[in-house]
């Protein structure tokens, strides 16, 4: 299946300026398994993203078709075909 | 003769330079927007010299960025410069202290961190490892978080003694190894911790704010601690107060002059519960015979009621002769002294609170 990603303006440039990149994995794939791809081609991009020990950080949300992925299974939030994922900046700071 | 400072900021990095003998500068920045920069290096063991930038997003990580061309351009690995193993259950928060290794290893830099470790690069701060023997030191369960989080702050190679290296945690202490970091010892005798009611002076918990040292008085330390402000003269082993003749013993800075191992600054607030420097007034200490006596320094500082304090390591000398001093604080105002603290210049005002300087002659 196929699911597209789309990252806000700061990480573009960890992913050579891409304002989406498209994703193909296997049937059932979640939400970590996308991540676990990005991080073998845009690893600075997936650091970003996660901790090196695989949790998403605490101030960057991410939304799968809509849906905050905290409350839809984490990590293992199913995927699907078509789907897309935003990764957006927490409205957090001072 | 260029001079380059660095000031990290809670909301970047911003670069002044002066080539006027530090009487004028020009700043650029933010480098690293809305990232705060703890630490920073300037690394001139090597050709070119090279920049090192601690940054953390508090929305997308920490990370550490490299320049060799003084700051033009930067880098940054694609994988992580400084992950915690994955065996350790840790990640990485913070980096406090990017601390170039000896004259002699020019590729080696520590990088203290939090939650408290130490790691270490070969390659010039692209990569680090982590420093297994402090990671599992059977005291880390009780070291403590404080207020800035649970880190290691300083880190101090010994200039000669190849396997000798000593680091500084809040809370937790002054530690040292002999054998390039395989064991460690606690190293705080001397050093009170009033904050435990049941003994004030324990092995380790120590809140220890920043730890100097002199390269050429190996032996000799300086350490401005949380309530206390002490000396060693016998490589760490032993603290006594020379705290005598400063308004308060506490603060956060502690800095060595680079050339005349006696002479010291800090920057003293009233007091843990007061965080303000005593009587409102912006001024700097120097102690010319190691901590014996003490003179506040002040000319050209603020005369109106200052309010700001001067985290550990916002404070820092340059490596010219005579060398210059400089100090942030947390209203964003940065000065430098040029002629060894007797008097200060405004060198950038307005800026996000000021979390590190260093400075270095760059040509």
């Amino acid at each position: 299946m196929r699911v597209t990603v789309r990252l806000p303006g700061v990480l573009r440039s960890d992913c050579g300026g891409a304002r989406t990149l498209d994703a193909q994995l296997a049937d059932g794939a979640t939400l970590g398994d996308l991540f676990e791809q990005l991080a073998a081609g845009y690893p600075r991009l997936e650091r970003r993203i996660r901790t090196e020990q695989g949790e998403l950080r605490r101030y960057v949300n991410v939304f799968l078709d809509g849906m905050e992925s905290r409350g839809c299974g984490g990590l293992a939030a199913p995927l699907r075909d078509g789907g897309e994922v935003y990764i957006i900046a927490s409205v957090a700071g001072g | 003769m260029t001079v380059l400072l660095a000031i990290g900021t809670g909301k970047g990095l911003f670069l002044a330079r002066s080539a006027d003998d530090r009487r004028n500068w020009q700043v650029s920045g933010p480098h690293f927007p809305m990232t705060a920069v703890y630490s920073f290096a300037i690394d001139t063991r090597r050709r070119p010299t090279r920049l090192l930038a601690g940054v953390t997003s508090s929305h997308f990580g920490p990370s550490v960025a490299t320049s060799d061309d003084l700051g033009e351009t930067w880098d940054e690995p694609e994988h992580a410069p400084i992950a915690f193993p994955a065996d350790t259950k840790a990640a990485l928060e913070q980096v406090w202290q990017l601390a170039p290794g000896r004259a002699g290893e020019p590729d080696v830099v520590y990088a203290g961190v939090q939650p408290s470790a130490l790691f270490r690069s070969q390659d010039g701060g692209r990569s680090f490892e982590l420093v297994r023997g402090l990671w599992d030191h059977p005291h880390r369960p009780q070291w403590t978080p404080g207020f800035g989080g649970k880190a290691v702050h300083t880190v101090l190679p010994h200039p000669t003694e190849a396997d000798e290296l000593l680091v500084a945690m809040s809370t937790g202490g002054v530690y040292r190894s002999k054998d390039a970091g395989a064991s460690w010892e606690a190293s705080n005798t001397g050093i009170r911790a009033y904050f435990m009611p049941e003994n004030e002076y324990p092995e380790f918990g120590q809140c220890v704010h920043k730890v100097a040292q002199n390269p050429d008085r190996p032996e000799r330390y300086f350490a401005q601690n949380h309530h206390g402000v002490y000396r060693s003269e016998d490589a760490g082993a032993t603290w006594s107060s020379i705290a005598d003749g400063l308004p308060s013993d506490f603060g956060f800075a502690m800095v060595v002059h680079p050339h005349r191992p006696e002479v010291i600054y800090n920057f003293p607030l009233h007091a843990d519960g007061r965080r303000f420097p005593p009587q409102e007034r912006c001024r700097v200490y120097r102690s010319e015979d190691a901590g014996g006596s003490w003179s506040a320094l002040s000319a050209g500082l603020p005369e109106q009621p200052y309010y700001a304090s001067v985290l550990r390591d916002a404070m820092a000398c340059d490596d010219a002769d005579p060398a210059g001093v400089y100090f942030g604080s947390r209203a964003g105002e940065v000065y430098a002294s040029a002629d060894e603290g007797e008097s200060w210049r405004l060198v950038a005002a307005h800026l996000p609170d000021v979390l590190c300087v260093r400075a270095a002659v760059v040509d």
